[in-house]
């Protein structure tokens, strides 16, 4: 059964009481929350995934909140809870779906270490994958929307896991993030594309969500070999550069861009050495989307001669 | 277990008695993991499931935590070790013996309470005539106070068994620095030159120590029941528990030299407290020879009752599943019971007043918790 297929009302109770169990990629999360917009925001972005069943392990079992005692209504907040505890500071609740999302985020990236987890952007074709390792503002969320609407399949925008057994990366396939110029971009770039309500005024500035093509989220189980490496990089007005760089610094920089490559300790070392040595490892300089795309399909081209 | 109804209670105290693999069902280990991330023990659990029965028998969906868990763990004594040979050489020119307890004495001894221990900070026991060396010389190597409040730093110095915790600039890691293992103040205090005397030094090039078997296993008895919080309660039990069964393993007259220790040292309640839950939680129980022995360490019987009581429950997992009535009144008397112990009354109520007035008027505000990580 599927999010979409859950009348209104069911779904206002799984969230107010019983949990509602979604699956993304590899794992089960049960949400929990009063707020409208978290409702509101799940219903939109989340219609196509799969539920998990009564007797499922769930991975992750989180709450959004109202604001504690008076900032329920005055200025009223939203609050994250994990194992009944509240790990961050609370946020505006007019954020609260940002919220969730970070939530989400923060739940795999500190617990999930059966995985390598980047802190990284992937996406695949041909049952090979291109990780994007980026940090916040180099335009690689950007850069992945404009893909997986261009032939690519989203894998993750924010969280690569790669499996240390067989060196595959795991599709987590969640909304995919935007901030500020980003969405009117991607807006004019795929008609139709379906945004969450646009928090503003985060930390991050303007914040939304885009909702992962139908086809992409029937495919989350289904893993992608690594085969490049590409560090993108927006600078405006900048032609497209895609130019070669070392394994060696790669590696070094997708260990910087790691959550947990030092609790994995020499596996960690193992899993991207292997990762690295089987990929193409690149410099990507753009400023415009369709030359970008072009650049990709050139990257694919240039695997299958 | 029916579907729909979520299942509730302690699961954790009663798995360390299991030796065959946990048969739970997916809501009940989601419940286990929650109560063992909440104790700190989930690598603890990984390896009492790795142990009995390995890890391959436990459903993939908890198992992934549990692996992970265990990546955490050995990743952490690694650190420790590290670290400790840092500590080692900022402290080289000290007069003390470096002492070290608890966590970081069972990594570097090789000890079994070291498989799946998480740890928060390091601690080690030094020489009282030697602290303010060691202070200075952890400050060289870049370990600095957290504590800024004159009060609070006054109050350790003067009453207390260590000094404020240290924080290394860099790294982070903090360090706990003792003269003893109990305030001067407590009813149960014991001469840090006495646990000095007996030390055993550990393998490795540079001079480290740990405090004798005995010893170890007393400071891990009184640090349980002078404590007057107990979310590390379970863990230092099952840690008291290991180094029991080592050490009785490995010395047949571990058990008499532990008796005769803790009259010694005047630590016969503790150690009878530490071994009453032991036999409630884990069924561990003092050789034949010794029963009558370890039955004479017992307190008068309302206060035995009563501790026994109190103990039972404040020792179960802090989590809102595990919580029953009677529970807030008996964290609430031990923590009282704590004070009481550590300092007499003409003491304990101007402290307890002043402490009442800075959390009422602080002078900073307090640590806020982090924001998000990941956009």
């Amino acid at each position: 059964m599927i999010l979409r297929e859950l009348p209104a009302p069911a779904l206002t109770r799984r969230l107010r009481q019983d949990g509602l169990r979604l699956r993304t990629g590899p794992f089960l999360f049960e949400l929990r929350s009063p707020l409208p917009l978290v409702q509101e925001g799940i219903a939109r972005l989340y219609a196509d995934y799969p539920l998990g069943a009564d007797d499922e392990y769930v991975d992750y079992a989180l709450r959004i909140e109202h604001g504690a005692g008076w900032r329920r209504w005055v200025k009223p907040q939203a609050r994250f809870l994990f194992d009944d505890q509240q790990v961050f500071e609370p946020m505006p609740a007019s954020h609260a779906f940002a919220l969730l999302e970070w939530s989400m985020n923060w739940c795999i990236s500190t617990q999930a270490h059966d995985c390598l987890v980047l802190h990284a952007a992937v996406i695949e074709r041909e049952g090979l994958a291109v990780i994007l390792p980026a940090p916040p503002g180099s335009g690689k969320s950007t850069l992945c929307a404009g893909l997986i609407h261009s032939g690519w399949r989203l894998l993750s925008d924010e969280l690569t896991l790669i499996v240390p057994e067989d060196r595959r990366v795991l599709p987590l396939c969640r909304p995919v993030s935007l901030k500020n110029q980003s969405i009117e971009v991607m807006g004019n770039y795929v008609p139709g594309a379906v945004f969450g309500r646009i928090a503003h005024e985060t930390a991050k500035g303007s914040v939304t969500h885009m909702k992962v093509p139908s086809d992409h989220v029937a495919r989350m189980q289904t893993p992608a070999q690594p085969r490049w490496v590409v560090f993108p990089r927006y600078v405006a007005g900048a032609a497209t550069r895609l130019t070669p760089r070392s394994r060696a610094q790669s590696l070094l920089d997708l260990a910087r861009n790691a959550f947990n490559y030092m609790v994995l300790g020499e596996l960690g070392f193992e899993v991207l050495r292997d990762t690295v040595a089987a990929a193409d490892c690149y410099d990507f300089e753009y400023s415009r989307l369709d030359e970008a795309v072009a650049a990709f399909d050139g990257l694919l081209s240039g695997a299958r001669a | 277990m029916s579907v729909g109804r979520p299942p509730t209670g302690d699961l954790l105290s009663g798995v360390w008695l299991q030796r065959a693999p946990l048969q739970l069902s997916s809501a009940e280990w989601q419940l286990l993991l929650v109560q063992a991330r909440a104790t700190r023990l989930q690598a603890r659990l990984a390896w009492h499931c790795a142990r009995h029965g390995g890890l391959e028998a436990v459903p993939a969906g908890p198992r992934r935590y549990l692996i992970g868990a265990l990546a955490v763990a050995r990743r952490q004594v690694q650190t420790v070790r590290w670290e400790v040979n840092e500590i080692l050489k900022a402290m080289a020119g000290v007069d003390t013996p470096v002492v070290l307890l608890k966590g970081a004495a069972y990594v570097l001894a090789d000890l079994p309470p070291a498989h799946g221990r998480l740890f928060a900070d390091i601690d080690i026991l030094v020489d009282r005539a030697a602290l303010d060396a060691a202070e200075m010389a952890l400050l060289v190597g870049g370990w600095v106070s957290d504590e800024r409040d004159a009060y609070n730093n006054r109050y350790y110095r003067q009453w207390m068994h260590e000094i404020p915790p240290v924080r290394h600039v860099k790294r982070s890691t903090v360090i706990d620095v003792h003269h003893t293992v109990t305030p001067p103040t407590s009813v149960f205090n014991v001469d840090g030159r006495q646990l000095l005397a007996r030390v055993q030094r550990l393998p490795g090039p540079r001079p480290v120590f740990a405090l004798q078997p005995v010893d170890m296993v007393l400071h891990s008895a009184v640090h349980l029941f002078q404590e007057g919080e107990f979310d590390h309660g379970l863990r230092d039990l099952l840690d008291m528990n290991d180094l029991l069964q080592h050490f009785s393993e490995a010395s047949p007259d571990f058990w008499g030299q532990l008796l005769a220790r803790a009259r010694e040292l005047g630590l016969q309640a503790p150690l009878h407290h530490a071994l009453f839950h032991l036999q409630r939680l884990f069924g561990t129980e003092p050789p034949p020879a010794w029963r009558a022995e370890v039955r004479a360490l017992q307190p008068a019987w309302l206060p035995r009752q009563l501790m026994a009581w109190a103990l039972t429950h404040a020792l179960r997992p802090m989590h809102a599943s595990c919580h029953q009535p009677g529970e807030g009144l008996a964290r609430w008397l031990l923590y009282v019971r704590s004070h009481w112990l550590r300092m007499p009354v003409h003491l304990l109520l101007p402290h307890l007043v002043r402490k009442a007035w800075m959390r009422r008027f602080p002078d900073k505000p307090k640590q806020q918790p982090v924001t998000p990580p990941v956009a």
